[in-house]
């Protein structure tokens, strides 16, 4: 099956570089290299998933070897290498969500999304994807609220109190 | 502003003691600095500009207050490290990782009361001689992030921020650095590194206490978001009277995070030991869920030992000596560090007796063999073999003695790694063994096979 982009192809807009110039500025002139984490969320951000290709430009922005960059892209669960989909849901697998039935929340969501997890492990390939490319699902550690467990983030928006039964609603939402 | 009142839902417990947290919920208050000025805000940053610096350091050493991140450490007595002589910037960075499983409280702060944050940080900057300030905030507080630069904004624009603030002469930047869903950025010398742009390797003590070589090798105060709110509190009502709330030596308030097998779970900030775990669950929290009983409880986030709720613990020396019931633990830091466990972060995670320990103790090694940040042997394998055999034994295939493996590798973890995370990785799996030793050992069989096929395959290689 087709696998639908949803992300742009990297390119460099002079937005993305004003944003950058912002963050560099954040810190002191001879420690650019503190900009690493900011500069690869706003690749992030705009482009999905962090590339060969963005990396680079990380590197060169801030006069670091490419290595220098991706070490910190491949170390960080923060950080991804390849697109999710459109809208990604992060479920929290810790103790507290975990007691209040996040593993069946996150099995809810992949049975109505469509996604196979049975590839998925939690270091390696912690990512799995719809064959349509709209969605994508995670597990995360504890989003710190855990009082109102299950919890779950959808790209930037935070859920709480996503009982397993409410897994169809909460799709509902992004469903366009 | 009139007298407060919280949204429907959300008033404060009768036994709390609502400072920190006297705005979260709040009716008709807002993340503005114009709710925030309304209501006293930046009062004790122009009282703080007219102390001298010792003196703000000195107020906050008579208050006695201990850190709330985790390890309970006197926040004046680490502001005092910094190098007398010192001659390189200095740093103050704001602890806004908040991952330990099970707390929940700087989120609040972050999200409801971004300007009591800054006027914290303002006066710790101010005591310690720091110009630029960082709040490393986790990257899956998305909200809070673009919610703090926009009070920051608003702070500037008063002259809160910036240079020569309120004619003082002195300048304060404070910047967000988002982390990158990585537990070990919480702790301070990894933090320090990811701030760096590097992965997050903590550094070794000694000789990188950040107080001497902290962020590019400066003199660095890293603290967490709810010690630095407490900081202004204290300049409010002076050190000897915020000393008064508490009790000796586990002074002022804390705010507890409770969840798991409780009617009630959520965030109560109360005078630090003025009330035990016994009213906390039973009493704030309306006690177990119909027809359970409480079984086990993490009283100071994951890494923090559990506790049986049928234990009794003896505790001081000779004829100091008492014997205490779990449920009559006062919730300070001494008491639960003599119970043998710790208040650590302030997450209370509550398990009744539908729960099984194993499950329970295999999530939480889930987590630190995912967290790990492989750096040393021990905690980087450690972590990984607590899992594993933890996962054979709720698959049903351990034998009896897994248990005893799991309990030697924990034990080969704790005191020989580079940070901390070693026994925030080995604790739980040492005490879940120790209290319940009898309830993972009916999980194993004598028929199943001592080591997996994958144990037995690496055999191969080492004999
Ligand atoms: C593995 C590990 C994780 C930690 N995570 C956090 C955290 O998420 N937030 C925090 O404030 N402190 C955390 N700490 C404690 C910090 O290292 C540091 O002691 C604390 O931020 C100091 O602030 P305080 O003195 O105000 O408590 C962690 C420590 C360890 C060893
Ligand atoms: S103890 Fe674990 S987390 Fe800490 S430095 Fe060593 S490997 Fe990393
Ligand atoms: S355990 Fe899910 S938010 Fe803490």
């Amino acid at each position: 099956m087709k696998t639908q982009t949803t992300f742009p192809a990297f390119a460099v807009s002079p937005e993305i570089e004003d944003a950058a110039e912002t963050r560099i500025a954040q810190y002191p002139n001879d420690q650019k290299r503190s900009a690493v984490l900011p500069l690869l969320h706003i690749v992030q951000h705009e482009f999905g998933f962090i590339n060969r290709e963005a990396t680079e430009w990380v590197a060169q922005k801030l006069g670091l070897e490419p290595m220098q960059v991706h070490e910190v892209v491949s170390f960080y669960p923060g950080f991804r290498e390849h697109a999710p989909g459109k809208y990604h849901f992060r479920v929290c697998r810790t103790l507290s969500c975990a007691m209040a039935g996040s593993a069946e929340l996150m099995d809810r969501i992949c049975e109505l999304t469509g996604i196979d997890r049975s590839n998925s492990d939690s270091h390696h390939n912690p990512i799995a994807v719809s064959p349509c490319g709209l969605w994508s699902v995670e597990f995360a550690e504890c989003l710190a609220s855990c009082g109102t467990g299950p919890v779950c983030l959808v790209n930037d928006d935070f859920h709480e109190d996503v009982a397993p039964e409410k897994a169809e609603n909460l799709i509902g939402q992004y469903n366009n | 502003m009139s007298k407060i009142s919280y949204l429907p839902g959300k008033e404060p417990d009768s036994c709390e003691h609502r400072m920190i947290f006297k705005n979260i919920d709040r009716k008709g208050w807002d993340p503005s600095i114009a709710c925030y000025l309304k209501d006293g805000g930046y009062e004790q940053l122009r009282k703080a500009l007219k102390m001298n610096p010792e003196d703000i350091t000195n107020e906050v050493k008579i208050s006695g207050l201990r850190g709330r991140g985790g390890a309970g450490f006197p926040t004046g007595v680490k502001w005092g490290f910094i190098p007398p002589n010192n001659s390189k910037p200095v740093y103050l960075i704001c602890n806004c990782d908040e991952s330990e499983p099970g707390t929940f409280k700087d989120r609040y702060i972050v999200h409801q009361d971004p300007h009591q944050l800054i006027e914290g940080m303002l006066i710790s900057a101010l005591a310690i001689g720091a110009h630029t300030a960082y709040i490393y905030m986790r990257e899956e507080f998305p909200e809070a992030a673009i919610l703090m630069e926009k009070a920051i904004e608003e702070a500037r624009e008063k002259n809160f921020l910036g240079s020569d603030i309120l004619g003082s002469g002195f300048d304060l930047e404070i910047y967000i650095h988002r982390g990158a869903a990585a537990y070990i950025c919480g702790e301070e010398t990894g933090l320090i590194e990811s701030l760096e742009g590097k992965r997050p390797y903590p550094r070794i003590k000694p000789p990188y206490f950040p107080a001497a070589l902290g962020l590019y090798m400066a003199p660095t105060i890293v603290n967490n978001v709810e010690s630095i709110c407490h900081v202004k509190h204290i300049i409010e009502m002076g050190g000897a009277e915020y000393a008064k709330l508490g009790t000796p030596r586990n002074t002022g308030t804390r705010i507890l995070c409770v969840s798991g097998d409780v009617k009630k779970p959520g965030y109560y900030e109360v005078e630090v030991g003025k009330i035990t775990m016994g009213e906390l669950l039973n009493d704030v929290c309306g006690g177990p869920l119909d027809g359970r009983t409480f079984k086990a409880c993490i009283p100071g986030g994951s890494s923090a030992k559990i506790l049986r709720c049928d234990e009794t613990f003896k505790i001081g020396n000779g004829e100091n000596q008492k014997e205490l019931g779990f449920y009559d633990i006062p919730m300070d830091f001494d008491t639960m560090a003599a119970c043998g466990s710790m208040a650590g972060s302030g997450g209370v995670i509550v398990m009744d007796d539908s729960r099984k320990m194993s499950w329970v103790l295999n999530n939480i090694n889930h987590f630190y063999a995912h967290e790990s940040c492989g750096q040393c042997t021990p905690c980087r394998e450690g972590s990984m073999w607590m899992r594993k055999i933890s996962d054979r034994i709720v698959d049903g295939k351990a034998t009896p003695e897994d248990i005893q493996t799991l309990e030697d590798v924990a034990y080969q973890i704790d005191g020989r790694t580079v940070c901390a995370f070693g026994e925030a990785a080995s604790w739980p799996v040492e005490a879940m063994i120790s209290k319940f030793r009898d309830e993972l050992e009916a999980e194993t069989s004598e028929d199943n096979e001592y080591l997996s096929p994958e144990a037995k395959r690496q055999l191969k290689n080492i004999s």
